[in-house]
């Protein structure tokens, strides 16, 4: 297969410094349309069908894989016009093929190989973590490697020592049970705020106290940290958090939201930083970078800095529209890809939705 | 030069037709991996014929109704395609292509049903005269609904032998027909939109590791 369609591709585009490539992004409920040049962000266009899935309180998979179908030309023309570009400038289309939604990978997959097929271009088909890593080299220039990645969004929670964004990305640790988003979304909804939780909660945290509330960390006790030094563990915390909402309410109180958003969010950020520092020291790595939904929480931003900063550690984090999921962290992978020489995928490139971290392309 | 392909059946099949003819044609049947298999069989249709993409003037592509996942890679690709090459994208209803080929190839003599397997203990369905016009459907039922002594063509018909006692051929869509009926002008040209006929919040939940 590879030797034929490397043959029918006008040009498989020579490791360029400037590659103008087109990104896909559909592992969840955002069809996302990226395009960089090399380190440059020219467009990012992005349809959600968010507020399809708020009533459900949650992403129904059909319903997202149906509105991913719906978005995918408009998004991909609204992200070519953007740009400036036509089509058939592309030099390469990198596309999320896991971990995600399968239905929904599924139709930016095969959007895609068509788009790879008709523009007779490479196609690499990329892993959404490292994606969401890579993503930073589009705000503050070329990746520091190598570095520890701490991703934290509604499907997950995880610490990467990153080497070489393109070919080696190795798990230190995850969330053994709850991603941090989903803590969030799932306390907001106990709050009563909307769906997604996250930016509610961190709106309401800026007018509470921070230490009204003792939460639990999880996975800080010596006994866990001998197993689990680098796992996460938010379902505890949750269940804390609505037994204190449950007692406040059976008591007749009102629920003073703005201090359970802050003491929740405080213990939250308190242990992903705590675990981020400390993954970092112990391999002597000088760098941290935060993705994912969650990194666009103000709190967690603001503590990782400080508590780096005191230990000498860089923390990068990319502006909160990059942290989301998003076509132009696949883009930024695909040109890194591109521009480091690695092999395309192939035109069976399958959606993999538990696709492994340490698994960069597919 | 028409490119027609249909994912709405376990079957992937595609074809190139260029006028006159249909010029190369690619199938298989594999449930669980449309999206594995129809670029490649794309890319290989026009690899066989050494026709290059820009010559394909137009895209028709089988609009379901069938099995939600593997539609939507049929559909999405042809949309993509005919956005990059700037040419037009027909749809077709696939139960219409069904009953195309059983005229053609001669398995019908009268009015027949086309079903097809929609998964969870139902047939999308639909019915047609002795010409293969289509008169009722498409819709999705539960077989017993349905049933009749009467041919009914597709793997409908092989899944619920009770209902349906006199299976006839083909079992599935073949491109090569779907490119024929659009390049005749016996096709009815429909939107490219799915013919999904059931709500999303009916859809049953599943996540196998690798599906199409
Ligand atoms: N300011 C914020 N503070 C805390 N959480 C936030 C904030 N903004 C967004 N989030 C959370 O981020 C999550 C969304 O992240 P993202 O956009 O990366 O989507 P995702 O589908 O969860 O991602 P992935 O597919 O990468 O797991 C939601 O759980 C949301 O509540």
């Amino acid at each position: 297969m590879r030797s034929s369609w490397a043959r029918h591709n006008d040009r498989v585009t020579p490791p360029t410094e400037q590659p103008l490539v087109l990104g896909i992004e559909t592992s969840c409920d955002e069809t996302g349309v990226g395009i960089v040049r090399g380190h440059t962000l020219l467009a990012d266009a992005v349809a959600s069908s968010v507020d399809e899935h708020a009533r459900f309180g949650g992403v129904v998979p059909e319903v997202a894989s149906r509105a991913h179908l719906e978005a995918m030309v408009p998004t991909i023309e609204r992200a070519c016009e953007t740009a400036g570009i036509g089509m058939h400038d592309v030099d390469a289309v990198a596309v999320t093929s896991g971990p995600g939604l399968a239905g929904a990978l599924l139709v930016g997959v095969a959007a895609a190989k068509a788009l790879a097929i008709g523009l007779g271009k490479p196609l690499y088909g990329v892993n959404h973590l490292a994606a969401h890593v890579a993503v930073d080299q589009l705000e503050h220039g070329p990746l520091p490697e190598p570095c520890i990645a701490m991703l934290v969004s509604g499907g997950h929670s995880s610490l990467l020592r990153v080497s070489d964004v393109t070919t080696d990305v190795v798990p230190m640790g995850q969330t053994i049970d709850d991603a941090a988003g989903e803590a969030f979304d799932k306390v907001a909804r106990l709050l009563g705020l909307p769906f997604p939780g996250g930016p509610h909660i961190d709106r309401e945290a800026r007018s509470g106290s921070s230490v009204a509330i003792d939460f639990p960390r999880g996975l800080t006790s010596r006994r866990d940290l001998e197993r689990h030094r680098f796992d996460f563990s938010f379902s505890g915390l949750k269940t804390a958090v609505a037994r204190w909402v449950e007692a406040r309410e059976a008591s007749g109180e009102p629920v003073p939201v703005a201090d359970v958003a802050a003491s929740f969010q405080e213990a939250v950020c308190d242990v992903l930083t705590r675990k981020a520092i400390d993954a970092a020291a112990a391999d002597g790595i000088q760098d941290i970078l935060i993705g994912g939904g969650v990194a666009a929480n103000s709190r967690l931003r603001g503590m990782a800095e400080e508590r780096a900063a005191a230990r000498g550690i860089r923390v990068r984090v990319p502006r909160p529209g990059l942290c989301t999921d998003n076509g132009a962290m696949v883009a930024a992978l695909g040109s890194e890809l591109v521009s480091r020489g690695r092999q395309p995928s192939m035109l069976d490139l399958p959606a993999d939705s538990s696709m492994p971290v340490t698994l960069v392309t597919a | 030069m028409l490119l027609a392909f249909d994912t709405a059946t376990p079957a992937v099949t595609v074809a190139l037709h260029d006028g006159e003819r249909v010029v190369a044609s690619s199938t298989t049947v594999d449930a669980m991996r449309h999206g594995e298999l129809l670029a490649p069989a794309i890319q290989a249709v026009l690899d066989e014929t050494w026709v290059p993409r820009q010559d394909v003037t137009a895209i028709a592509v089988g609009v379901g109704p069938g099995p939600f996942t593997g539609l939507r890679v049929g559909l999405v690709t042809a949309r993509t395609l005919a956005a990059v090459l700037d040419i037009p994208v027909y749809g077709v209803c696939t139960l219409d292509v069904l009953a195309a080929q059983a005229v053609d190839q001669g398995t019908v003599d009268g009015p027949f049903l086309v079903a097809t397997d929609a998964r969870r203990k139902e047939v999308y369905w639909a019915s047609y005269d002795e010409e293969g016009r289509r008169l009722d459907g498409p819709h999705v039922s539960r077989p017993g609904d349905v049933a009749t002594d009467g041919p009914v063509v597709g793997r409908g018909a092989l899944l619920y032998p009770d209902a349906f006692p006199r299976a006839v051929a083909p079992e599935h869509p073949d491109a090569r027909w779907l490119a024929q009926v659009v390049t005749d002008e016996r096709a009815e040209l429909l939107d490219p939109e799915p013919l999904y006929l059931r709500r999303p919040d009916a859809a049953t939940p599943g996540k196998p590791k690798k599906v199409s």
